[in-house]
């Protein structure tokens, strides 16, 4: 870890001024760029690992060779920029960065641009994003480096004006003068530029004197998105750049061995066909027409590399892989469950545009991992790193899907091998029947009480390998020495922890390995362990003859935890008298140092269960922008009620049955609650938690609780309706 | 191949087209108009939904030739030059979106649904199609019912 400033309460960052003709202002990114937590509670259970350290820790800690720069810039137009190194697929980032930047530098927040910056090598993994650790790991660093660089136009007005620096304040990206006298930002900016040493204090406010962080802001780019010019990759103007579609194989992972391109050839619009390792590529003038002549290719598949797996195999075996529980001498309940696969199904398809020339690339694809994709186009074809100009553009969801950078290869090597530019995109069929999938899991819960206690919790869950390759975090944890045994196994020991005091408690991942295109999905794996656990607590508090709410109450951890806990029974009206075949659930989760907890009734009267209402509480220690953070927790919603109710996928015979929103149930309208209302707890510290993932095992298990008092079930196997 | 002409977003425009060509792709290939998204081609996630002739469609079950002559509105077209339509500032209101790659179909669909429908219950609103992966439900319905004057 970085040194940690225990004067201050968190961590100074060296921040330094960039030689330039204006106001440039660099701070490091890497060894300092997250707090470790604060010691732990007084508890009976040890702390688990999780509780120690986690992903995001983790990611400072292998970061911290990297001595790559964070860079603010205030250009003489009067712009904040901003370089953000990180993605924006919907989580709000760049509102919640020009937020900070606002609020420290005392600019319009209209005034700050936060542009996704381009791969940067000299910035590696710093650059990913991922863990939901953006906010976290980049707040300390830019409070920084726009308090410097508001210091400096401070001390900049003083020597134009030649009047003590300390009577000056600012605000509207301006230094006012108690006379009333005003110098924009930007007419400061070249002088500002060559203030050495500045004059008034260069450290960030206090949290008292916020204005910015903290009030529910509208994203930036709201106005772009509702007016239709908010650009994915696909939609970039880069000129004479042609659709390319992509044949692929019946079964995952299936080669080709022969194909006969002389029909697809001759159709209309059609300009290459090109063979890449993952299928058959076809560049047309028109999307539709790549399709059509895709589908006149006659192509003879080899095997795949499951061909004669299916869903009931992976699950047999996932059993036997899973170590016996130990017997218990008290009374105790216990389950196994089952989570079938999962699309990530984000709403833009893998998409990437590239430009291969002799001796250099451009390429443009939201991705997550910028610096992985950089280095994989460059190897894929034939080019140095430095070679290839990476351009991060905002993506149409994630959840885990774009940290792995496929698309970008694969238009890489199309545009080599015909010497034009293309716009690749994988096909909603694709996306589903050959993009990765959050893996099918099975567990093993045991919990012993005696005497109004929990005194045993054990969990042995198995699933299949997360395939972290091919992604930032996959090399991160790599290069930390956490690939062994298995990387997932090292993932699930830092981010899995039993949040309730129930004595002696075991969790262990065994991973089961299928040639097969996995990866991580939103909260990984606490969706899954999380949620099996809650529903284990809900049967605790039956067996011991408490309610739900209660009990929790009773045996989590910290009176944080207790917060959101009665913040949504409070407000969801909990213990409410409800209708035969309609019920409440509750759920609760703890991750990225924040916490959240949901409540939901829902409605078993029909054959489709419906979430009616739902009730969120989150407390992330320092809320950035409650208005982003209730918009992740409607999302993590809508996951948990997916997952949980509706939406899976089946493997047959080494291939993905669903092709797309048809038939992978993903929510619509009239499958979400009506009414959703989200609880931002305000500020109980210094420092942004996580949020981008943590709503998801709460809500998972609120539905699956409600669901069985609904029912008057134990569900064991999700989707429900699958 | 024939050329069509139709009237997209009040500018009358022709293309050169075979008949069966997906409306999606004359958009977004052809014609540069990249504000309807693909996110199935079939019909199914409603992302593409545009107006024709002032009713909902999905461009990209919807040949070129079925457009010609028609009124062809994309989100595009949807404001009035820099006054936004009524429904695009209930999202900015509501700030329904996300990573927004859904929200063209979405709001092209709620103001079709309201140029039909002045006041939709919540079982109108539960009527529409479009999937919204990140899952703005309650935000859409938020904002409709602002929309409506609600
Ligand atoms: S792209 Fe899905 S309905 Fe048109
Ligand atoms: S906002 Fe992302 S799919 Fe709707």
């Amino acid at each position: 870890m970085g040194h940690f400033d225990r004067a201050l309460g968190r961590r100074r960052f060296l921040t330094a001024l960039v030689a330039a003709p204006t106001l440039t202002v660099a701070a490091r990114l890497g060894a300092d760029a997250l707090a470790p937590a604060a010691a732990g509670a007084v508890v009976p259970s040890p702390a688990q690992p999780a509780d120690l350290t986690d992903f995001g820790d983790l990611m400072a800690a292998a970061t911290a060779a990297e001595t790559s720069l964070l860079v603010l810039q205030v250009t003489t137009d009067n712009r904040v920029v901003f370089q953000l190194p990180r993605a924006e697929v919907g989580q709000g980032v760049t509102t919640a960065l020009a937020m900070i930047v606002a609020e420290e530098l005392d600019a319009r927040l209209s005034d700050v641009d936060t542009p996704l910056s381009d791969a940067r090598s000299d910035m590696g993994l710093a650059q990913s994003t991922g863990g939901s650790t953006s906010v976290r790991s980049l707040w300390d660093p830019v409070r920084q480096v726009a308090a410097a660089a508001r210091a400096r136009l401070v001390t900049a007005a003083a020597q134009q004006w030649n009047v003590d620096a300390n009577t000056l304040t600012t605000h509207d990206t301006a230094v006012w003068s108690p006379d009333g006298r005003s110098a924009s930002y930007g007419s400061l900016s070249a002088a500002a530029a060559k203030v050495l040493v500045p004059a008034v204090s260069t450290a960030p406010k206090s949290t008292s004197a916020y204005t910015v962080v903290g009030q529910p802001t509208t994203r930036v780019d709201a106005r772009d998105i509702v007016t239709g010019k908010a650009r994915y990759a696909l939609d970039q103007p880069v000129a004479g750049a042609l659709p390319t579609v992509v044949a692929r194989p019946p079964t995952i992972n299936g080669t080709v061995v022969s194909y006969d391109a002389s029909t697809a050839k001759t159709m209309p619009g059609v300009v290459a066909v090109t063979q890449i390792p993952t299928g058959i590529a076809v560049t047309a003038q028109t999307f539709g027409q790549a399709m059509d002549a895709k589908a006149a290719l006659n192509i003879t598949w080899g095997a795949g590399t499951i061909d004669s797996v299916s869903d009931s195999d992976i699950q047999g075996n996932l059993a036997a892989a899973t170590p016996p529980l130990a017997p218990v001498l008290t009374p105790y309940v216990e389950g196994t469950f089952n989570f079938a696969f999962v699309s990530h199904a984000a709403m833009e398809v893998l998409t990437a545009v590239a430009d291969v020339r002799s001796g250099s690339a451009e390429v443009w694809t939201a991705t997550k991992s910028p610096t992985g994709a950089q280095s994989a186009v460059a190897s894929a074809v034939g080019l140095s790193t430095n070679q290839v100009t990476l351009h991060v553009v905002r993506g149409g969801g994630s959840f885990g899907r774009r940290l792995f950078y496929e698309p970008a290869v694969e238009a890489a090597q199309v545009s080599k091998a015909i010497g034009r530019p293309v716009r690749l995109m994988w096909t909603r069929n694709d996306d589903m029947r050959h993009g990765r999938l959050r893996p099918r899991s099975y567990h093993r819960v045991r919990a012993g009480y005696a005497l109004g206690n929990v005194t045993t919790y054990q969990h042995q869950m198995a699933s299949v390998t997360v395939d972290f390759s091919g992604s930032d975090t996959g090399t991160l944890l790599a290069n930390d020495g956490y690939a062994s045994p298995t990387i997932g196994t090292a993932f699930f020991g830092i981010s899995e922890a039993c949040p309730y005091n129930f004595g002696v408690v075991t969790e262990a991942l065994t991973e089961v390995t299928y040639k097969m295109h996995t990866g991580s999905w939103r909260s990984v794996y606490s969706a899954l362990a999380r949620t099996a656990e809650e529903i284990i607590v809900d049967e605790l508090a039956r067996a011991m003859g408490q309610d739900p709410v209660a009990f929790r109450l009773q045996f989590l951890k910290t009176d944080a935890e207790r917060a959101v806990v009665s913040k949504v029974a409070s407000a969801g009206n909990w213990g409410q008298a409800m209708a035969a075949g309609t019920a409440q659930g509750v759920g609760f989760h703890q991750e990225y140092r924040s916490r959240a907890a949901c409540l939901v009734n829902i409605d078993c009267t029909t054959s489709t269960p419906r979430v009616t209402r739902a009730v969120l509480a989150v407390d992330v220690g320092r809320p950035v922008n409650p208005k982003g953070l209730q918009a992740q927790a409607m999302s993590g919603l809508m996951d948990g009620i997916a997952t949980v109710l509706y939406a899976g996928n089946h493997l047959k015979n080494g291939a993905v049955v669903e092709g797309s929103y048809a038939d992978f149930h993903y929510p619509r309208q009239a499958t979400a609650p009506r009414q959703v209302d989200v609880y931002v707890l305000p500020a109980t510290g210094s420092t942004p938690g996580g949020a981008g993932e943590l709503c998801v095992p709460a809500a998972a298990a609120a539905v699956a609780n409600a669901y069985a008092r609904a029912t008057g079930t134990k569900p064991r196997n999700f989707p429900i309706n699958f | 191949m024939p050329t069509y002409t139709f009237t997209l977003n009040g500018r009358s425009v022709s293309v050169d087209a075979p008949s069966t060509m997906p409306m999606l792709w004359v958009l977004r290939d052809l014609l540069g108009v990249t504000g309807p998204k693909y996110g199935c081609g079939v019909g199914v996630c409603r992302a593409c939904t545009s107006h024709l002739n002032g009713a909902a469609f999905t461009p990209c079950t919807t040949a070129v030739s079925d457009c010609a002559g028609k009124k062809v509105t994309t989100i595009e077209g949807l404001a009035n030059g820099s006054t936004l339509h009524p429904v695009q500032q209930a999202w900015l209101d509501e700030d329904v979106a996300q990573c927004g790659y859904c929200q063209p179909g979405q709001i092209m669909a709620a103001a079709a649904l309201l140029k039909s429908n002045k006041k939709p219950t919540d079982a109108d609103i539960d009527a529409i199609q479009n999937v919204c992966r990140c899952g703005t439900y309650a935000r859409i319905r938020a904002a409709i019912k602002r929309a409506a004057g609600e």
